[in-house]
């Protein structure tokens, strides 16, 4: 029961140094210094939103297809002469686009069209490869199909790029302490703390918010049931109007720099005023220079927006979109514009919404089990084991200051279930001490003497204490492994206090029964 | 004061305790082995009331302007056509909580909330949506995948541990107990119709790892008794350990206990299921290291521990 002084010091300054890093928890947080951090409140506790997004990886498959079939049409009709084909057409669940050239002979030039079309990617160890693979049969039948390669490559890729979209979005919308972060393959994980009602923000996130220019197909019947190749009907974002639009895009919404919600000077609508970047204000100015007097749409996610008729050419790069919109819809999309489109859909797959109210009530419940837990534990203790028991206790209070101190510099999110894995680590330490003072218990009544039946009490428990500790971080570390969201704060918790309570139900009670040894020299001990 | 403080007011279990436990040895076996088949059969039937973190679905709880309007609630729910609606006051007349099963794809699950929302926002003007928690068919499946998983290598992990540190009599008596314990916490949750969702997944794992550290205290108790008194029978010396043990067994179940009973009492609907589900463990884990672990030892070990132990040197290391 000896400790060298340093050794001592070491201890004691473990302790204070959990109390400093809790410390903080107690403090305002505008008032506290740059090294300080603090637990934060887990949507359960101060109410919020978590969304879980998926992105939607099949809808890309199926837009590279389309691209894929556009290049076809258009190679084989510029050809000379023209290449005559059948059965042109994307499999989204093949991953595939085939067609039958009529001639076989030609089947070799389709081929070639479609490997011109290819987009290279990236195969790993820094090689290059096409990102289809374009194979022709006898007959004429010609394939391409999308690599399993290019197909991980364009997914991953999407659920980056979807990441950075959801973020902007988000910041331009102006909440503050979103954490938005990536999840597995592909989904994507948003935290809205004090959000009550998300369903504006699902709007904003749910919409790919691609916007595109396209000239108007006059000479479609839009009566038909199919369009003229190349050609789409679009529902108008209003009403039961159909728009024939042409499938080329013009300029795409990705050329933009800026957008903007304002209002017409001249009525007071509501409009989005937006300019375009270098690429865009020539694309848009030859377009409109060489389509004085015709129609041409604006296109948001498939649906037609506006479609005015182009009355001069427009060299300035800055346009105008007026809809019938309200503030509110024209600073989404202004939002929308500004972050960019998706690469992908987004579905949300899982949500939890909490109301402040019911956040509060949670903290109540918590503070309170943890309140009359710690009550419980501590008389059970003190009571039925002496002197040795509040002690025990004494290091049981340390033991959750330096497991709030621990969970403060982690950063960590308190839950619920956090809270609950602390008042059952309260049930818990006490083991390691139940197991020491047993064992005084019995050495003394083997009749040795109190210095060293101290000793052999706190030299033998210690391999059990060891032992069952382990059990206990085996089950949380599945637990964390396995689980997900507040489960795993849980987990978090309770291993946290397992480990802690190993050094402060040994190390520290010993160091305090030492200090009471060497000073009173007992001749009985009170066990 | 403090002198009546300073020493132990009371004791568990007196010393000298010697109940001849391993008497109920069989009976124990057989108890056990009758509550954890009609556990298992529990489990399927009537069956587990799964949460919707495994099963998918909606759960909103919202809170009306005046005393809810059940009737009339339900029926605007039920317009909507989204599968069986669940309606049931909740805490409060003026609350009320509403379940809706998984809809077929994962996009129709959020239109399916915003809908309720509207609905309501029509038939009780002024309701407010207190929590809403949606979880669609992928997700509910890879939760509920997770949580199996999670359950197994746990299982694997301890008798892996107990086998390691113990000889092979103590790891299958372990593990055996924590299946038994486990199926037991189970018939439980059907019995008491207790949502099954990943926090009483977390129940059951914490109970199976403090169950386990139970046994640990146990059996290293044994192990050293073994190496202590070289001529006990076998039994003698289980029972030995048992009665050694009994009192920090105790003593341990009762303090985790204590911890949970408020968490049971305050923790509400969120924790209210996990905390009654650990307080069940507590129990059923206590009594298992005395009822099960220790006659499983006593009889898979009758010759070998005793032979083994005999014809090695003393001090022999174990394991």
């Amino acid at each position: 029961m000896y400790f060298a002084r340093w050794k001592a010091l070491a201890i004691v300054g473990v302790c204070l140094l959990g109390v400093l890093l809790s410390v903080p928890n107690l403090l305002p947080r505008e008032s506290l210094p740059s090294w300080a951090r603090q637990i934060s409140l887990g949507l359960d506790l101060r109410g919020g939103s978590y969304l879980l997004l998926e992105v939607d990886t099949s809808a890309m498959v199926r837009e590279r297809l389309e691209s894929l079939v556009d290049s076809v049409r258009r190679g084989t009709a510029s050809a000379n002469p023209r290449i005559l084909y059948t059965g042109l057409n994307a499999n989204p669940a093949e991953r595939r686009v085939s067609l039958r050239v009529s001639d076989p002979a030609r089947a070799g030039d389709v081929a070639r069209i479609l490997r011109e079309a290819a987009i290279s990617v990236n195969a790993g160890a820094g090689s290059q490869q096409p990102d289809i693979e374009v194979t022709t049969a006898p007959d004429g039948t010609v394939t391409a199909t999308l690599t399993e390669v290019a197909l991980r490559n364009k997914a991953s890729s999407a659920v980056e790029q979807s990441l950075e979209i959801v973020r902007r979005r988000i910041d331009e919308s102006g909440l503050v302490e979103a954490l938005i972060a990536r999840q597995g393959q592909n989904r994507i994980l948003v935290q809205l703390p004090g959000v009550e009602d998300p369903a504006r923000i699902k709007d904003l996130l749910g919409r790919t918010a691609r916007m595109t220019f396209h000239l108007l197909d006059e000479a479609a019947n839009l009566q038909s049931a199919t369009p003229p190749p190349g050609t789409m009907f679009l529902a108008g974002e209003r009403g039961q109007e159909r728009f024939a639009v042409r499938r080329r895009v013009e300029v795409d919404g990705a050329n933009l720099n800026d957008a903007r919600a304002g209002q017409d000077s001249r009525n007071g609508e509501w409009v989005v005023n937006f300019t375009f970047d270098s690429v865009g204000t020539r694309r848009f100015a030859e377009v409109t220079r060489n389509n004085v007097g015709r129609p041409f749409a604006i296109v948001l996610d498939d649906k037609v927006i506006t479609a005015p008729v182009i009355r001069e050419p427009i060299t300035g790069g800055r346009g105008q979109i007026s809809g019938s919109f309200t503030a509110q819809s024209a600073n989404d999309l202004a939002v929308l514009l500004r972050a960019g489109a998706l690469p992908a859909p987004l579905t949300v797959v899982e949500e939890r919404t909490v109301g402040p109210e019911l956040g509060a009530d949670a903290i109540r419940a918590g503070i309170a089990s943890l309140a009359v837990g710690t009550a419980f534990v501590f008389l059970y203790m003190g009571l039925a084991y002496g002197f040795f028991g509040w002690l025990a206790n004494v290091a049981l209070l340390a033991n959750v200051i330096i497991m709030i101190g621990i969970l403060s510099v982690m950063g960590a999110t308190l839950t619920l279930p956090g809270i609950a894995g602390i008042v059952l680590t309260l049930g818990t330490a006490l083991d390691a001490n139940v197991l020491i003072n047993e064992r005084i218990r019995e050495e003394v009544k083997l009749g040795r003497t109190p210095i060293s039946a101290l000793e052999a009490g706190f030299s033998k428990a210690s391999g059990t204490i060891l032992d069952s500790n382990l059990t206990n971080l085996i089950a949380m570390g599945c637990l964390y492994a396995f689980g997900s969201g507040p489960v795993r704060g849980f987990a978090v918790t309770v291993a946290i206090g397992t480990v802690v309570q190993m050094f402060t139900a040994t190390v520290v009670v010993r160091l305090m029964v030492a200090s009471w040894y060497r000073r009173r020299r007992p001749q009985a001990l009170p066990v | 004061m403090f002198r009546l403080l300073s020493r132990p007011l009371f004791r568990l279990v007196p010393d000298n305790t010697k109940i001849p436990f391993m008497k109920g040895a069989v009976i124990g076996l057989i108890v056990s082995a009758l509550l954890s088949t009609a556990s298992v059969i529990l489990a399927f039937y009537p069956g587990l009331e799964r949460g919707i973190d495994f099963k998918g679905g909606i759960v909103m709880e919202v809170r009306t302007p005046g005393p809810a309007n059940l009737a009339q609630l339900r029926a605007a729910a039920s317009a909507l056509n989204l599968g069986d609606v669940g309606l049931q006051e909740f805490g409060a007349p003026d609350q009320v909580l509403i379940r809706l099963p998984v809809q077929s794809d994962e996009a129709g699950t959020q239109t399916a909330v915003n809908r309720v929302r509207a609905a309501l926002e029509q038939a009780a003007p002024g309701t407010r949506v207190l929590r809403v928690e949606a979880v669609g068919n992928r997700v509910s499946g890879e939760l509920f995948r997770g949580g199996m998983i999670a359950l197994g290598i746990s299982f694997l992990a301890m008798l892996l541990y107990i086998w390691f540190r113990f000889e092979w009599q103590f790891g299958v008596a372990a593990i055996v107990t924590l299946f038994l314990d486990a199926t037991k916490t189970v018939g439980f949750l059907a019995l008491t119709q207790i949502e099954f969702n990943l926090q009483t997944v977390a129940a059951i794992l914490t109970i199976i790892g403090f169950s386990a550290n139970d046994k640990v205290v146990v059996f290293d108790r044994m192990r050293e008794n073994l190496r202590k008194y070289k001529q006990m029978p076998l039994r003698d010396l289980v029972d030995l350990s048992i009665n050694e043990t009994l009192n920090r067994s105790l003593g341990t179940s009762a303090t985790l206990f204590l911890s949970a009973v408020p968490l049971a009492l305050f923790g509400g609907d969120t924790l209210g299921g996990f905390a009654w589900t650990m307080l069940f463990g507590i129990v059923i884990s206590a009594s298992s290291s005395v009822f099960i672990a220790a006659p499983i030892v006593l009889f898979t070990g009758a010759k070998a521990l005793r032979k083994g132990e005999a014809a090695q040197p003393a001090g022999a290391p174990a394991g």
